[in-house]
């Protein structure tokens, strides 16, 4: 494990901790009833409460609160059925109470961990300190109007997740598969749905370095990155910056920073001095968050395979690569499709086609898993084509692309197109008679050099469309020329 | 033409059902009594409309004998309860102009009983004070004059509730108590006020000031009607967690039951100094009268009650800072433009709270703030701890705590209006109630020498109101209080 960033004094290591807003898959607020849906019209999915109207009060939705036992049990975490909502006072137009309802001294999830691929052997935990409860505030508009900032309140009071990590993560690629990993395990158990995009998953990261074997330096704190991609570009830049300051004897400020995607680079925010004191106090309008370990248990007894797991099982079950099980663990999606796929079939030949040709016309066509536009039936069909020998792979893709257009059932394809393998000895030897009676220039080359006989493969898959079973072709090339 | 303003909820409603008068004459007597009452400045918003309309409604129900238990009965409300259409400004400009789309759980189950708004009523500016001169649209003058004819404030914060019970404006009327503020008024009037167990009332639909000590209650002429009135409001609300499943009971029934045997605390640290003359001469009365109604006094050791106030005056205000963060000028309430957002809230919030207010959320923004948290705030909750401690122990030898509800009767507006910290000292039997969350009630005993009415007060074991009402009907019965102040503001 070697991620130490050179410097001009020597190596640096860099030291993250990240905390994951996520976002809680639930119809409805974390203390309201109104929806969660993404997309609405400005302010259309606002309650009383959310809007922060005198005399309102906030009632616990239940189900936000099994979803946080839930990711708290996906993350082998410890659950507190005993916990406490507080007020984080402070000042902004998207925030209609005055105050964000968060936990702060009891968290419902303490201490747990992610563990996170290196490469094909290694892997790394990453402690977990805890997650906790909170509202999400509404959003700021500056881009409506010349003069008027406008609000919109539909994501005020929206239940997050806020999940802290320890500082035991060393570079940007771990951030990346931390991230990864963690979206996965919440996909999985359906706690967050880890759409970037919409915002239903955003991290803040703290990075600092240090010189190996030193005291940790001082830590900035990147806001809200919301992709993969700039959460690699912010820390890179970001450790870089630090490195230089220290190296040219400068001080590093604790500050709050904003990645610029446009720049790739990050910029403060605010500073130390300027930090808000929130004034934490218990909220008094709702009871402290208890449970009985039942509702745990139940919770646990109902929780899926999760990665880990399934990874482990892929590579037993159907002798599967690490790699090729990583690859198909990764979305819950992929595995489902994987395994219904596989069904009854060669798991190794369905796990390339899926990782391999699947994957790359996905890509290219810009759909998602669950909307392929091939279905689970046909692809298995295809793969039985090219278990029994029926069609060779090389035709394989043909029929695959005449797939992608209408989801035809590949057996009909083949049919129709008369694809079938060439399997009947008889037949090619008659092919293969024909040639050598017509090259032999080339029957004496291959004598003296064997590896020609490449050339007369050539010419059988030539004369059958392809269709030639390549096994078969090669053992009677064999037989006949040497 | 009967003399209503007299009469109790109870007697009314057996009128009403005697066919003695309507409904819409009894409404049209109170209407008037509020308009000829405007000097008192105790209502903030007249509905008269909205009263008048739903009086005939309600004499058809009595005509059908469909009547439900408060039927054309009409209340004023503090202006610390949403009411849906109608202004509800908790008597700061913040909120001038704050009409609530929704109805706040008590006063809809006030509404659902029959019950009908004659108005909203002045209070404290956000319930914060304890003279109703606090108030952004003017103090509320308390229907009693002192002997030297000077004018007295009503107490507060719920002033309004209290002088239009007293000056005969409504039937009855709600108030919210979260150190005091039903039953000082209460006292300083001459009238019956009862703060429930916290948790016995929704909180939903109430302006919050204080969160953890904040409980509606009703303000009335007789301790029967503050139980019917109890019996209406009283609800588990599941929108609002506090809000208690306890089962409840018939408040009016207690009401009739004897004392007998009831063991009735009299804590010593109440007998300590700054009581008035007369109220320690009433507080000695109340004595007699409960042992010749068969209960007996003990006496009992409240020891961490003195820290009470302090510990008050840092809980109440800290809630108060967070509570009162919403009225930012971003959406429903009074806003000042200015350049910037930060610009914005300063001035928004300098000129749309008044100086108790910013004196209360100064307070408790510091109390919160990093490095002092610990010091006031965690403290206070320690301290609130061992104050419900010293009442759950009380509570094991008697049924219920009696004493004084202020250490003075009424004083004269103005007077302590300067200086804060007296003002807060008026609260120093009240406020050790709602840190422990228990019921207590103020029941007018007489008359001090200057002719300023006295009340005492009850204090009853969490959700046990039922013991309180019972001891106050019996000081109720013994005292003969005559609500009746001179109507000086109709004759001048």
């Amino acid at each position: 494990m070697n991620n130490l960033i050179k410097g001009e004094t020597g190596d640096w290591e860099v030291v993250i901790g990240i905390e994951v807003h996520a976002q809680i898959v639930s119809n409805s607020k974390l203390f309201s009833s109104a929806s969660t849906k993404f997309g609405g019209e400005h302010n259309t999915q606002v309650s009383f409460v959310d809007a922060g109207m005198p005399g309102m009060l906030p009632v616990i939705n239940w189900v936000c609160v099994e979803q946080a036992i839930r990711t708290g049990l996906g993350l082998n975490a410890k659950i507190n059925n005993y916990s406490i909502f507080d007020r984080k006072n402070y000042f902004y137009p998207d925030l209609p109470q005055g105050y964000q309802i968060s936990q702060f001294k009891q968290p419902i999830v303490g201490e747990g961990s992610v563990t996170i691929d290196i490469d094909d052997k290694k892997s790394k935990t990453i402690r977990i300190e805890r997650l906790h409860l909170e509202q999400d505030a509404g959003k700021s508009l500056h881009d409506q109007h010349p003069e008027f900032s406008f609000v919109d309140l539909n994501r005020s009071g929206v239940a997050l997740m806020e999940i802290v990590s320890m500082p035991d993560i060393s570079s940007a690629d771990e951030a990346q598969s931390y991230i990864k990993k963690l979206r996965s395990i919440m996909r999985y158990l359906g706690t967050c749905d880890g759409n970037m995009e919409e915002g239903s998953l955003r991290a803040d990261i703290n990075v600092s370095v240090r010189k190996p074997g030193d005291e940790l330096g001082t830590r900035c704190e990147i806001k809200n990155v919301n992709s993969i991609k700039f959460i690699g570009q912010a820390i890179d830049y970001e450790a870089r910056r630090q490195i230089e300051l220290i190296e040219d004897s400068k001080i590093i400020d604790q500050e709050t920073r904003l990645f610029d995607p446009k720049k790739g680079e990050t910029r403060s925010m605010r500073s130390k001095e300027e930090a808000h004191d929130y004034r934490y106090f218990p909220d008094p309008d709702l009871l402290p968050l208890s449970f009985s370990e039942n509702i745990i248990e139940e919770i646990k007894s109902e929780l899926p395979e999760l990665p880990d797991d399934k990874k482990e099982r892929f590579q037993k079950e159907y002798s599967l690569s690490p790699y090729d099980s990583n690859i198909l663990v990764s979305e819950i999606e992929i595995a489902d499709f994987f395994e219904a796929v596989t069904k009854g079939r060669d798991p190794k030949i369905a796990a390339n086609w899926i990782t391999g040709e699947f994957f790359a016309a996905m890509n290219k066509l810009g759909f998602n898993i669950v909307d392929s536009p091939i279905t689970i039936d046909n692809l298995s069909k295809l793969i039985k084509l090219i278990e029994e020998n029926i069609i060779s792979t090389r035709i394989a893709k043909d029929v695959f692309e005449i797939m992608l257009e209408n989801n035809e059932d590949p057996e009909e394809i083949v049919e129709r197109e008369g694809l079938k393998q060439v399997s009947d000895s008889g037949e090619l030897e008659k092919i293969i008679d024909n040639i050598i009676a017509n090259n032999p220039d080339q029957v004496e080359a291959v004598k003296l050099k064997p590896k020609l006989i490449g050339w007369f493969v050539g010419q059988v898959m030539k004369e059958t469309n392809g269709k030639a079973n390549p096994k078969l072709v090669n053992d009677l090339l064999n037989d006949k020329l040497n | 033409m009967t003399e209503f303003s007299t009469l109790s909820i109870k007697e009314t409603i057996t009128s009403l059902k005697n066919k003695d008068f309507s409904v819409s004459e009894l409404v049209d007597f109170h209407i008037s009594s509020m308009e000829n009452g405007r000097e008192l400045n105790a209502f903030i918003t007249e509905t008269a409309d909205i009263a008048r309309k739903k009086a005939s409604d309600c004499d058809q129900n009595y005509s059908k004998g469909e009547e439900k238990p408060l039927e054309g009965i009409p209340l004023g409300i503090k202006d610390m309860f949403c009411t849906k259409g109608v202004k509800t400004t908790a008597s700061s400009k913040m909120l001038e102009n704050f009409v609530p789309p929704y109805e706040s759980t008590v006063t809809q189950n006030l509404w659902n009983d029959g019950a009908i708004l004659l108005g909203k009523l002045n209070n404290d500016e956000f319930a914060m004070g304890s003279s109703n001169e606090t108030s952004f649209f003017g103090e509320v003058k308390n229907p009693w004059k002192n002997n030297k004819d000077n004018f007295t404030v009503p107490g507060g914060s719920s002033g309004g509730s209290a002088a239009s019970v007293a000056a005969g404006m409504g039937l009855a009327s709600l108030g919210t108590d979260t150190g005091g503020s039903i039953r000082q008024p209460a006292s300083f009037t001459g009238t019956v006020g009862l703060k429930p167990t916290y948790g016995r009332c929704s909180r939903w639909g109430i302006i919050a000031f204080a969160s953890s000590l904040d409980q509606a209650g009703p303000i009335t002429k007789t301790v029967k009607d503050c139980a019917l009135l109890l019996n209406s409001i009283c609800s588990y609300d599941p929108k609002d967690s506090t809000s208690s499943q306890k089962k409840i009971p018939d408040f009016e029934k207690s009401t009739d039951e004897s004392i007998k045997g009831m063991k009735i605390g009299i804590p010593k640290e109440y007998e300590a100094d700054g009581i008035s003359e007369d109220i320690t001469e009433y507080l000695e009365k109340g004595k007699e009268w409960l042992t010749e109604s068969g209960a007996e006094i003990v006496e009992i050791s409240l020891p961490h009650i003195k820290y009470a106030l302090p510990c008050y005056y840092i809980i109440a205000p800290a809630e108060a800072s967070s509570n009162l963060a919403r009225y930012d000028g971003v959406k429903f309430t009074h806003r000042v433009d200015a350049d910037n957002i930060i610009d914005m809230y300063e001035e928004t919030r300098s000129q749309g709270f008044g100086d108790e207010v910013k004196r209360r959320i100064m307070i408790g923004t510091y109390v919160l703030s990093s490095g002092y948290y610990d010091a006031y705030y965690l403290k206070a909750q320690k301290v609130r701890a061992m104050i419900s401690k010293d009442f759950k122990e009380a509570f094991t030898k008697v049924d219920v705590i009696y004493g004084p509800s202020t250490p003075s009767t009424a004083f004269e507006l103005g007077d302590k209006k300067k200086d804060p910290l007296e003002m807060y000292l008026n609260d120093v039997f009240t406020v050790p109630v709602n840190l422990a969350g228990l019921p207590a009630m103020s029941v007018p005993v007489g008359l001090d020498k200057e002719k300023l009415p006295v009340g005492m007060q009850l204090i009853g074991n969490s959700f046990d109101e039922e013991s309180i009402l019972s001891i106050a009907s019996c000081i109720e019965k013994s005292a003969k209080f005559d609500l009746n102040p001179n109507k000086w503001w109709i004759n001048e």
